[in-house]
């Protein structure tokens, strides 16, 4: 099985607080894997240092065997690696039809194209089907920021799907989602997983989402790979209870 | 500073007044239209200084609504506009004066270089955003108020440059104060449409995007620098027309009308108008402008009123007369409305 993303000895420190110590994984395409651990364990930090939003201080980071230690953020995004974030990250003053629209705009034709070319850039109708997907339909035209806190949350993840991603970083999609919302998350990126071959990498703290969505599941601590295996290995990693899970 | 800036002429259909057969316009095009359509005939029976007035709003109108776009659509903050103006109007005016190059080309080579200078000036706001261009731009402004006032041999120093005079249009004379007026409102028309065109396009839409969020903005694909680095020197261009244009609309320049102060009364005419919203410019440049003229009846008092009338304006509404507009109409119609 190919492997989409490969990460190699990753090191991050801010003055002498290590973050990252020396981090090592990588994924298989189609995989859902999932990344636990404490908080303040290096995880979002781990997730910045792939994506080019933070410099690792030492380390790589392979994206189909290309070495995209570094690469910004935006090109990363066009070679198909897309992320959400822990906290909301949408556009609050543009619709939810815009948002959808503007995280896909970029993938398609050059500047000039979409300076002159049509206004949604040929997208409105991926956007609808997206908002339909992700169950947004009634909120279409609404503002962004006037969406409940879980409606945003799907809309973020909906904008990381805009542009049929290869592979999406997942930062705490679960987070201050009600049940109900929940369920239809887990739905949908099941479905993306199974029908376009997306690969999911995704740092969650809700166990039962994880357990139930991930195929392979990492345990961080302290900045380093405590354990690595399926969700019922990890959940039965003496280390793992101890440091994370409890009894 | 930003003001929300919620941007109907982003969103694709609802509140556009959309013309059968005639597509892409939509409620901010006609009122662009027939605000240059009363323009034109505005100043019949005002006199000379009037109908300057008039003409000087809408110069001031080109350089707010650059600003609006660098401030209001990408969030950037820039303490140059009334330089890059300067830079504009200066370098029309040694074209057509010491080389005698024509006015258009003048024109379009001041908002060429405007841009260039945009654009190297723009690289310091990669590192670090918003206050570090803010400073970039607080020393670039100090540095051409120097450069204008000391390089007298290139800019006549404090006497400035006199006797600029006003172009042709296919051979009909703009000289009159009507004739040069009617010249100015078509310039500011299509400049207007440009920029019109341009926020509408999914340029626009990574303008709020940088605005609003530039990290979630280059998660998506956007190239922040340079967007970035667009609005900044469109921003400036849009100066540097404006620029072009008051040169021969005063016909004489001195330094004083490109100092900071000035860069900051444009700022002030952007947040006053509405900052984001595309017909704010012209709001503001209008109480910038013309507001002071009409309150010339309350003698040395006019300019503490007149900063007393946009202290309580934005206490009242941050978001500008155009805010203010807004949210009359969503009274008026229940609903959120097309103010821009």
């Amino acid at each position: 099985m190919n492997q989409v993303l490969e990460v190699s000895n990753l090191h991050k420190a801010f003055g002498g607080i290590k973050a990252v110590n020396g981090v090592s994984f990588s994924v298989n395409e189609g995989e859902i894997l999932g990344i636990i651990g404490p908080n303040g364990c290096g995880k979002s930090t781990l997730f910045n240092c792939i994506l080019g939003q933070l410099e690792p201080t030492e380390g790589s980071v392979k994206l189909d065997g290309l070495d995209v230690t570094n690469m910004r953020p935006s090109e990363l995004n066009r070679l198909g690696v897309s992320r959400t974030f822990q906290l909301l990250q949408v556009f609050p003053e543009l619709s939810v039809r815009e948002n959808l629209i503007l995280a896909g705009q970029e993938h398609e034709g050059s500047m000039l194209s979409r300076l002159f070319g049509a206004r949604d850039a040929g997208l409105t109708e991926k956007a609808e089907q997206m908002i339909g997907f992700f169950k947004l339909g009634h909120l279409a035209d609404a503002k962004a920021g006037g969406l409940s806190y879980g409606q945003q949350k799907l809309l973020d993840a909906a904008m990381a799907f805009m542009a049929g991603p290869r592979l999406v970083l997942l930062d705490e999609p679960a987070g201050g989602v009600n049940l109900t919302m929940l369920g239809d998350l887990k739905e949908r990126l099941r479905a993306i997983n199974a029908e376009q071959g997306a690969t999911f990498v995704v740092i969650e703290h809700n166990m039962d989402f994880v357990m139930s969505l991930c195929s392979r599941v990492i345990v961080l601590a302290e900045g380093k790979v405590l354990a690595e295996g399926t969700p019922a290995e990890v959940r039965a990693d003496p280390a793992v209870i101890e440091a994370y899970l409890g009894h | 500073m930003t003001a929300p800036a919620t941007r109907s002429d982003l969103s694709p259909s609802p509140r556009l007044t959309r013309l059968p057969g005639l597509g892409m316009i939509d409620g901010t095009f006609l009122t662009l239209a027939i605000g240059a359509a009363i323009l034109w005939f505005a100043p019949v029976g005002m006199g000379r200084y009037g109908t300057y007035v008039l003409s000087l709003w809408l110069v001031m109108s080109i350089a707010v609504m650059g600003l609006n776009l660098t401030l209001g659509y990408a969030g950037l903050k820039s303490l140059a506009q009334a330089a890059f103006m300067g830079l504009g109007a200066y370098t029309t005016a040694i074209l057509t004066t010491k080389f005698g190059i024509s006015w258009y080309a003048a024109f379009a080579l001041s908002g060429l270089l405007t841009f260039a200078v945009g654009i190297l000036l723009g690289f310091p706001a990669l590192r670090v955003k918003a206050h570090y261009l803010a400073f970039v731009t607080l020393a670039f402004s100090t540095l051409i108020w120097l450069i204008l006032r000391n390089e007298q041999w290139l800019t006549g120093g404090v006497f400035g440059i006199s006797n600029i005079n006003r172009p042709d249009f296919f051979g009909i004379k703009l000289f009159g104060a009507l004739e040069f007026h009617r010249f100015v409102v078509v310039v500011t028309f299509i400049l207007a449409v440009a920029l019109w065109w341009l926020i509408r396009s999914p340029w626009g839409r990574a303008f709020t995007a940088l605005r609003e969020n530039p990290i979630r903005a280059a998660s998506l694909g956007i190239d922040t620098r340079a967007y970035t680095l667009l609005a900044f020197a469109i921003g400036s261009a849009y100066a540097g027309f404006a620029g072009a244009l008051y040169a021969p609309l005063v016909e004489f320049i001195d330094p004083s009308p490109f100092s900071l102060s000035q860069s900051f009364f444009l700022l002030l005419m952007v947040v006053a108008g509405g900052a984001g919203y595309l017909l704010g410019p012209f709001v503001g440049a209008l109480l910038g402008v013309v507001l002071p003229e009409w309150l010339r009846f309350a003698g040395s008092l006019y300019l503490i009123i007149f900063a007393a009338i946009v202290m309580l304006l934005l206490i009242a509404c941050p978001q500008g007369v155009s805010g203010l507009m807004e949210r009359g109409w969503a009274k008026i119609t229940g609903k959120r409305g097309d103010a821009r």
